[in-house]
């Protein structure tokens, strides 16, 4: 079953072509990696699809249901979150302010002000957070700000969750922990859409990756061929 | 627990003396000379003017500088309709229409932000006054307006229901989810929309909520004037007042805006009367001085003090 399905997606700025009529699709409970150089429109696709920006011509349909041109809040209640390349989260509130936000906001029927601060303490805990509840969100070291945003991302009880270099600038350490923890997200049932450069991750969590360049789909396939795929190597080794 | 039972009994603590508070200023008019009264009526309004200002532009961060226009509006629904209307559904429309007015200023001014939202609201506050100005001149032939009087017991406690329901309003509002999101909505708005909150809808709202409470007072405030034209109603200090207020008292209180407010209507009624021709300066003066050593306003003094004492004990 598909959960996410983009027909001929583009994005124009000006004269230049972002995306360029992208057509992709991601199937329930799959992990999809998303790579390419600096500059593909990586990022201007996430945000096609999360609302930030409405596409110049395409459709994108979530869950069946057409969401171009529906605003971000919209998209997140209808069950898709996201987190940021830059981490945006709510600096001066606390760690639990932030997560508590997402329960109490996120979903089309509400919840219980109990109930959400339930769920943001086993979030927090899930992501490995506890025990720091008070502390403000622009005092936590960057790993912790992004799992952070990932705890406020999973409190909006998504479906489909877009990850905008979930690993960049952690140690070798972490980004395995990172990897643990995208595994233990998928396996609560949620459907994972990740932009990487840290290839390594990307080839060992992913099950179908995709490649963009100049706001082109160049190439798509399990990781194995990806890595061999000619063109995808022609551009990132320049040879 | 025992932490638990220490912040029961300080609630129940601060709910009585609110109470007694609240009796006190009940029958404080029995009592008092009129002198009081008026200044007491002039701190209460400019209580409701901080309070609702900083009701939105304290945890969204948009400094809106309109508040003048809405209490303006309040002002001249009372000189149109105070003859002919019962005071307290003057007052009500007085809210009203300043309310209608913030949805539209609200629906028009969205893509704006930071400075460029305050110098909008300014400039629409500034456009409203001149509006009426010319309308008066041109259409109605007079340049000023008699409003109907009411005495000073009346107004008096009509400003303290006023008081009392938007310090419970505003305390409803930040202590509920809705308060929480407000916040969020100045720290990153993109963050906010991205977990599922009505960005524009949220800060639409409470605009224009908190500019009922503007409005309302300005219908009430009116009677006091008895006479009033565009340059009164409209008078920009009304929106920079409320401002400086809240930073004075420390912006991010409800309290702080309460000390702010009343604290500066006193020091201007004393400054006024014991120093008629040094007040402006000295007035300025004290200003610069607190948000120069009290960033966080008045509220901010007790961290403050403690920070200096810890400091010294160390040493």
């Amino acid at each position: 079953m598909r959960i996410l399905e983009g027909e001929g997606v583009r994005k124009n700025f000006g004269g230049l072509a972002a995306i360029a009529e992208v057509t992709f699709h991601i199937k329930h409970r799959e992990i999809l990696g998303l790579i390419g150089p600096n500059g593909a429109g990586k990022t201007t696709l996430f945000n096609l699809i999360s609302g930030s920006l409405v596409p110049t011509s395409g459709t994108i349909k979530f869950k069946g249901e057409n969401i171009t041109g529906m605003k971000p809040h919209q998209i997140c209640k209808r069950g898709m979150a996201r987190t940021f390349q830059l981490v945006k989260l709510f600096g001066n509130m606390t760690v639990l302010e932030n997560t508590l936000l997402g329960s109490l906001f996120g979903t089309l029927t509400g919840m219980r002000q109990s109930t959400a601060l339930k769920e943001s303490l086993e979030l927090l805990e899930f992501v490995g957070l506890s025990g720091i509840n008070g502390v403000l969100a622009k005092d936590l070291t960057i790993v912790n700000q992004k799992r952070l945003e990932v705890a406020r991302a999973l409190a909006t009880k998504p479906e489909l969750l877009l990850l905008d270099e979930f690993m960049a600038g952690l140690t070798p350490t972490e980004v395995s922990l990172a990897i643990e923890l995208i595994k233990k997200i998928r396996n609560r049932g949620i459907t994972v859409f990740m932009i990487e450069h840290v290839m390594k991750a990307m080839m060992s969590v992913s099950d179908r990756i995709i490649a963009l360049h100049y706001g082109e789909k160049i190439a798509e396939g399990i990781p194995e061929e990806i890595a061999t795929n000619p063109k995808v190597i022609e551009i990132y080794l320049g040879v | 627990m025992n932490r638990v039972t220490r912040a029961n009994t300080k609630k129940i603590l601060y709910s009585v003396l609110l109470s007694f508070l609240f009796m006190l200023m009940v029958i404080m008019p029995l009592y008092v000379s009129p002198y009081t009264i008026i200044l007491l009526n002039s701190i209460f309004m400019y209580i409701v003017l901080t309070v609702s200002w900083a009701l939105f532009s304290g945890p969204t961060h948009y400094l809106s500088l309109a508040s003048a226009a809405f209490f303006g509006i309040g002002i001249y629904s009372s000189a149109i309709l105070g003859d002919q209307l019962p005071l307290l559904l003057v007052i009500g429309l007085g809210g009203f229409i300043s309310f209608l007015l913030a949805l539209l200023v609200g629906l028009s001014s969205l893509r704006l932000r930071g400075m460029y939202f305050t110098i909008f609201t300014f400039g629409l506050s500034e456009l409203i006054r001149h509006s009426v100005q010319w309308w008066e001149v041109n259409k109605t032939g007079t340049v000023g307006r008699w409003v109907i009087g009411v005495d000073h017991t009346t107004v008096y406690y009509i400003m303290l229901a006023i008081l009392l329901i938007t310090l419970v309003a505003a305390y409803i509002l930040k202590h509920s989810k809705y308060g929480l999101a407000l916040l969020s909505i100045g720290e990153s708005e993109e963050a906010a929309d991205h977990i599922g909150i009505n960005v524009n809808a949220m800060k639409i709202i409470t605009f224009a909520i908190s500019t009922f409470f503007m409005g309302a007072t300005g219908a009430i405030m009116a009677t006091r004037w008895t006479y009033i034209d565009p340059s009164i109603a409209f008078n920009p200090l009304f929106s920079f007042m409320p401002v400086l207020m809240a930073i004075f008292g420390g912006i991010g209180h409800i309290f702080g805006q309460i000390l702010g407010a009343s604290v500066l209507t006193l020091l201007a009624d004393v400054l006024l009367t014991k120093f008629p021709y040094y007040y402006m300066l000295l007035y300025g003066m004290i200003l610069v001085i607190v948000v120069l050593f009290l960033p966080k306003g008045l509220t901010g003094l007790k961290e403050e003090v403690k920070k200096w004492w810890g400091g010294r004990a160390v040493k």
